[in-house]
């Protein structure tokens, strides 16, 4: 679609992924405006609600993303977390939501470049899906 | 090796042969009390009813295709502490499925609990059974099991199964202790009783029943039944997944939807102890919805209708055993329990569950293991 900016909701780890936000702040790597960050203690205190809330209320796509495997500050957050993303990658298309509007990925502390880099990524891969039909149609 | 033995019917009395099981069973010393299914004295319905007292048992009525509720809620009542005492349950097996899932998530235990499961015929809707025990009185639940016994099926003078029931290929209990078997027996003869269990083994073994050899028409009967259900429940997925497929048809699907979680009360293993949805979170500021309307132009009021489905799926999908009381209870006939059992059929087939199969197995949501699931991890262009 010509012009078309999503909006993507990103649910980020306090002790990674924002960090690494920060990180590419810090170093003045630029990433795109569309995705709108929400720092969270971890990826596994993010309830499939909030995911299904953002998409309902018309985001175009949600990332979560947090500490690489091993990793976690609570020690297995973003285990519970990829289980939950599963689970939802099965329900959301039933209700006319691509899975691939709903994104999974570990970016480190210390991963600035990469943040910036896999931002750029998301935002590419979103785009081609075009808008969510939530944002088009009157949601119940 | 397990006890299978027969309980002998008398002049075709299938139900008091089952009454006098019971009364058998409550006369056993470890036995306080038995839940059975049970017509009620002050009105014709049939309720699980907790009797102590063998006189209390006239209405027993297991076959009764009567499905007021899901009996698992009533299990985990009983047994989410140690009640000090043992009793036995008489249940359904989706009412045994749900049980397992709610053990599973401490909210009951087996440790006091005799589970005594039996061939499921099937039930009608709540509204549909009020029908058919107006029109055939206390003869209904005899006419009804000769139909299917007869292999008529369900439908009797325009009233048919519950569609979950239709799509239910868990006739058999699995999972119970001590198994009274329907199919591919003669009924108005005798009634198979098999222990499937060392604790339904002890229970066989303090009664003085006639052991027999499983009749040889039973795996085939069982067999025959679960391969119609099958067929039924495959078309039932496919038209739900069409008629749902988009959000524009989701949200007609649920258009009727009043918010009145009828639906989420009534399931057995929707297991929190306080749903979020009628918590404060959703007591939304009276601006809020004027900002929305706002926002949109147009919002349907109650809000959230669609949101509180999907949470729900999220919640409670993996454990889903398809029992149907969703639909029972929705007051403007919403297809519920056929989207949920399609959606939980791709949950529970991705984390390789099925729900109430096993005590052992954890739920899907409480485990994790470290390397898994690499595909739902990255950006895929």
């Amino acid at each position: 679609m010509e012009g078309f900016e999503p909006i993507i909701i990103a649910f980020v780890c306090n002790w990674c992924t924002y960090t690494a936000a920060d990180l590419a702040g810090t170093s003045r790597l630029p990433y795109p405006k569309n995705v709108r960050l929400i720092r969270v203690m971890c990826t596994g205190m993010v309830d499939p609600q909030y995911i299904i809330k953002a998409f309902l209320e018309g985001a175009d796509g949600v990332l979560v993303s947090g500490c690489h495997p091993g990793d976690c500050h609570y020690i297995s957050g973003n285990f519970k977390a990829r289980r939950r993303i599963k689970l939802l990658k099965e329900i959301l298309p039933q209700f006319g939501f691509n899975q691939e509007r709903l994104i999974l990925t570990w970016i480190g502390a210390s991963d600035g470049i990469q943040f910036s880099e896999i931002m750029r990524d998301l935002v590419s891969q979103i785009k081609a899906l075009g808008p969510s039909q939530a944002k088009l149609k009157m949601v119940i | 090796m397990a006890i299978t033995a027969k309980i002998g019917v008398n002049e075709q009395d299938v139900l008091g042969a089952l009454r006098k099981f019971f009364e058998d069973i409550l006369k056993i010393e470890d036995i306080k009390a038995i839940l059975v299914p049970q017509h009620l004295p002050m009105k014709n319905m049939v309720m699980p009813t907790l009797v102590a007292d063998p006189d209390h048992l006239h209405g027993v009525d297991p076959l009764a295709p009567a499905f007021p509720m899901n009996a698992a809620k009533i299990v985990s009542r009983l047994t989410r502490k140690p009640m000090g005492a043992k009793i036995a349950a008489v249940m359904r097996p989706c009412e045994i499925r749900a049980f397992v899932e709610l053990v599973k998530l401490k909210q009951g235990s087996t440790d006091e609990v005799v589970i005594i499961g039996i061939d499921c015929l099937g039930a009608y809707q709540n509204k549909d059974y009020a029908r058919f025990i107006e029109q055939h009185g206390d003869t209904s639940s005899v006419i009804f099991y000769q139909h299917i016994m007869d292999g008529h099926g369900g439908q009797i003078g325009g009233i048919d199964l519950a569609p979950a029931c239709k799509a239910c290929e868990y006739r058999v209990a699995a999972n119970a202790d001590v198994l009274i078997g329907l199919y591919g027996i003669d009924v108005n003869d005798q009634i198979l009783i098999q222990a499937q269990t060392d604790v339904g083994q002890d229970l066989l073994a303090q009664l003085d029943l006639a052991e027999i050899n499983e009749p040889a028409a039973r795996q085939g009967a069982v067999a025959d039944v679960i391969e119609k259900c099958a067929a039924y429940r495959d078309e039932m997925i496919a038209k739900t997944r069409e008629v749902t497929e988009s959000l524009e048809k989701m949200t007609a699907y649920f258009a009727g939807c009043v918010n009145c979680y009828n639906c989420r009360v009534a399931c057995p293993v929707c297991y929190c102890k306080e749903c979020v949805f009628v918590t404060d979170v959703f007591n939304h500021d009276p601006s809020q919805y004027l900002r929305w309307a706002n926002r949109k132009g147009i919002i349907k009021m109650p809000t959230d209708t669609l949101f509180y489905h999907m949470t729900r799926l999220a919640h409670m999908s993996t454990a889903c055993v398809g029992c149907g009381q969703c639909s029972n209870a929705c007051p403007n006939d919403i297809s519920v329990m056929e989207l949920f059992r399609t959606i939980a059929q791709d949950t529970q087939k991705s984390f390789d569950y099925e729900a109430g199969r096993s005590f052992e197995e954890d739920p899907p949501m409480s485990v994790f293991r470290e390397d898994e699931f690499a595909e739902v991890v990255g950006i895929t262009n």
